[in-house]
């Protein structure tokens, strides 16, 4: 596997690809042959479930355990709610969603067809004061169709998503939509990569889990149907910008950022902090005093308790279409992953006696 | 058509140069002489198809001045903080709503996003209430001040990063269709002769207040000034018609009075019958708000009769502007229309 010696320029082509393909969360359909063909690169098996989870598998040597790794792979978006008497698409949103980063954003409704449209603020009404910010139900979506012909093109229930290229900034980071969670993905697949070169004794299955936003549905099927012994899960946390310096202490670019807490399994925390020192890899601590709003809040609670772990990506501007995240944090992240799964004990079983 | 390279060329009031250049470069073939006067706006001028040079003073062709701004709003980088992020300020007209989770172009192409504090951490009033560009931030990826003085310095000029497209049926969505579909206009009209002679003014600096054209006004002479300019759509609100200004589809806007300008009516009436009997679908601006450099313009010397015609734009002044395709060509039948008639309307 010479092909992907620099994780670097792998998590960036990943990264490229997944930003802007369209999967909001229970529609996540569109994104399965996107992720194949990004995890197809690796000796892995690829399998699927009826929900659109994917279950990537690595082999180890000893293979007679496993060690789930989940990054979900759906996105925040809206859906069509109305269609009024202009053609103009009214919407509410499918996650947690701040309508005021919308006004004026290009987005694609996924009807029969995909239509573009362009969010505009209809007119306010009279005596409302400018401080107050917009509500969503001032937005709608204008498609440049006339009324007669969105009418035969989009229904209610309709499917949107937000339309933002990646962009490159300076000092490897990137900054686009959807990266809350496909950093994550992209973490697992430069931790499969890192594993092709070095010695692993369990079976690894790295899940990109889908309708994380919307409750952390997929991961609760998920982790029963693999039934692992650990479970390590990969999401995005906030990294500090001039407005969150009260409430944040992650800084994008210094490294992933390892979670401790109720929700977390001290032992897989101490791994992961030991992997991280062995090979000289910069991480920071974040401790979540209950559960965490990621997938490792449900993933602990399956079966007879699942030990788990996280492990997150410093992220500026979570749930914008200007997500920033470092390539160099991706990297550190699937390097540490793969670090510390190579380091588990033959039996996983002693991670479970906290 | 000129309108999707003129649209995707950053001009921001103040830094006209990359526009300038691209009509000069298209036109100089085209016209018989061009100047740019010492603020920057670019004057062209071409004679009569009869040969007859506007200021001569016996066989005199008629005069007529088009003029469009080259100009378009943006952003101004005025701080760069201790940790490499930049403030700014708006050139011209801009609701910092629309600038929330956008990407931008800074100074010499050094791509930006402006984000805002994550709804996670967000208290409940705080996305009650609409953030002022004192609340905002570019963000280049800067590791620190040094880092970000390498790529942007205090003054570079940013603008929304925007592609123009096709959309919709027969519309095209870019930024600044405010007012390079007035240039473009105008640089298509420069192709050919007409029955008098052109005087074609790509000014400066009009989204801060009309400074181009006062500059021009002091200098040229006209029998008749169209302005050709983008206007305010707001015809997506289902209930308030009463708003809408102008409509897109219809036909390009004329105006009847702005905050600067009153037209003559008896030459909007002459200009309207002449559509209407050409079959060019023609609106009128139903509104008085805002101006354009028409205001300087009809000041001129002693006065030049002068219309405003008008794209209708959605969302206008921002990334994502929506014209209408047919009222771009409407607007461009009808200002030929106009030229080849111009001996009866002055």
């Amino acid at each position: 596997m010479d092909l992907y010696r620099n994780s670097l320029e792998l998590a960036q082509e990943i990264i490229t690809q997944l930003s802007p393909a369209w999967g909001v969360s229970g529609y996540e359909h569109t994104l399965k042959p996107v992720l194949k063909d990004i995890f197809n690169r690796f000796p892995v098996e690829i399998t699927d479930d009826f929900r659109g989870n994917l279950y990537i598998q690595k082999n180890g040597n000893q293979n007679t355990q496993t060690v789930m790794l989940a990054a979900h792979q759906d996105e925040i978006g809206l859906m069509v709610n109305y269609i009024d008497s202009l053609g103009m698409v009214h919407f509410a949103n499918v996650g947690g969603l701040d309508q005021r980063t919308l006004l004026n954003q290009e987005v694609v409704i996924h009807s029969r067809e995909a239509v573009r449209g362009i969010i505009s603020l209809l007119a306010k009404e009279k005596g409302v004061s400018s401080s107050k910010s917009i509500l969503l139900e001032e937005l709608v979506i204008d498609t440049g169709y006339s009324a007669e012909k969105v009418a035969e093109l989009i229904q209610p229930g309709d499917i949107i998503s937000i339309v933002r290229r990646p962009l490159t900034l300076l000092n490897q980071k990137i900054a686009g939509k959807a990266l809350d969670d496909r950093a994550g993905i992209a973490v697992m697949a430069v931790c499969i990569n890192e594993l092709t070169r070095i010695n692993h004794r369990h079976r690894v299955v790295a899940v990109a889990t889908v309708q994380e936003e919307v409750g952390l549905r997929g991961a609760v099927t998920g982790t029963e149907r693999l039934k692992p012994e650990i479970a390590v899960a990969i999401d995005v946390t906030h990294a500090q910008t001039p407005d969150s310096k009260a409430q944040v202490n992650n800084q994008l670019g210094k490294g992933p950022v390892l979670a401790l807490g109720p929700n977390i399994n001290p032992q897989i925390y101490q791994g992961l902090k030991t992997a991280a020192e062995e090979n000289h890899i910069p991480y920071q601590i974040e401790a979540v005093a209950g559960p965490t709003g990621t997938d490792a809040r449900v993933i602990q609670l399956v079966g007879e308790g699942i030990p788990t772990g996280l492990l997150s990506i410093p992220l500026r501007y979570m749930h914008t279409s200007v997500e920033t995240v470092s390539l160099g944090d991706i990297v550190d992240s699937g390097k540490l992953l793969a670090h510390y799964i190579a380091s588990l004990p033959e039996d996983l079983e002693e991670l479970s006696c906290i | 058509m000129y309108l999707k390279e003129l649209c995707e060329l950053n001009g921001i009031s103040g830094n006209e140069k990359p526009v300038r250049d691209f009509i000069v470069e298209h036109l100089k073939q085209q016209v018989d002489e061009y100047k740019i006067d010492k603020i920057g706006n670019l004057i062209v001028r071409k004679q009569s198809s009869d040969g007859l040079a506007g200021d001569t003073e016996t066989k005199r062709a008629p005069v007529v001045l088009l003029a469009a701004h080259m100009d378009e709003v943006g952003l101004l980088i005025t701080e760069i903080t201790g940790e490499g992020f930049l403030k700014f300020a708006t050139v011209g007209g801009i609701d910092p709503q629309i600038l929330i989770s956008k990407t931008v172009l800074c100074g010499n192409n050094i791509p930006g996003v402006i984000g805002c504090k994550a709804i996670h951490l967000q208290k409940r009033e705080e996305r009650k209430q609409t953030l002022s560009i004192n609340d905002l931030y570019i963000d280049i990826g800067a590791g620190s001040k040094e880092e970000a003085e390498k790529n942007v310095k205090i003054g570079d000029y940013v603008a929304f990063a925007s592609e123009f497209a096709e959309f919709g049926s027969g519309l095209f969505k870019a930024k600044a269709f405010d007012d390079r579909a007035g240039c473009a206009i105008i640089m298509e009209i420069m192709a050919d002769r007409y029955p008098c002679s052109l005087v074609g003014a790509f000014t400066v600096q009009e989204e801060v207040g009309l400074r181009g054209s006062k500059v021009v006004s002091n200098y040229v002479q006209a029998d008749l000034a169209i302005i050709i300019e983008a206007t305010a759509a707001r015809d997506t609100t289902e209930k308030r018609e009463e708003e809408w200004v102008v409509e897109l589809g219809k036909g390009p806007a004329c105006s009847l009075m702005d905050a600067l300008t009153i037209y003559k009516p008896e030459l909007i009436a002459r200009i309207s019958d002449l559509a209407r009997e050409k079959g060019i679908p023609l609106q009128f601006r139903r509104g008085t708000a805002a101006a354009n450099d028409a205001g300087n313009l009809h000041l001129a010397g002693s006065g030049i009769p002068s219309i405003t015609l008008s794209i209708p734009c959605r969302n206008i002044h921002s990334m994502n502007s929506l014209i209408s395709k047919q009222d771009y060509e409407n607007c461009l039948a009808l200002v030929r229309l106009i030229l080849n008639k111009c001996h009866t309307l002055i």
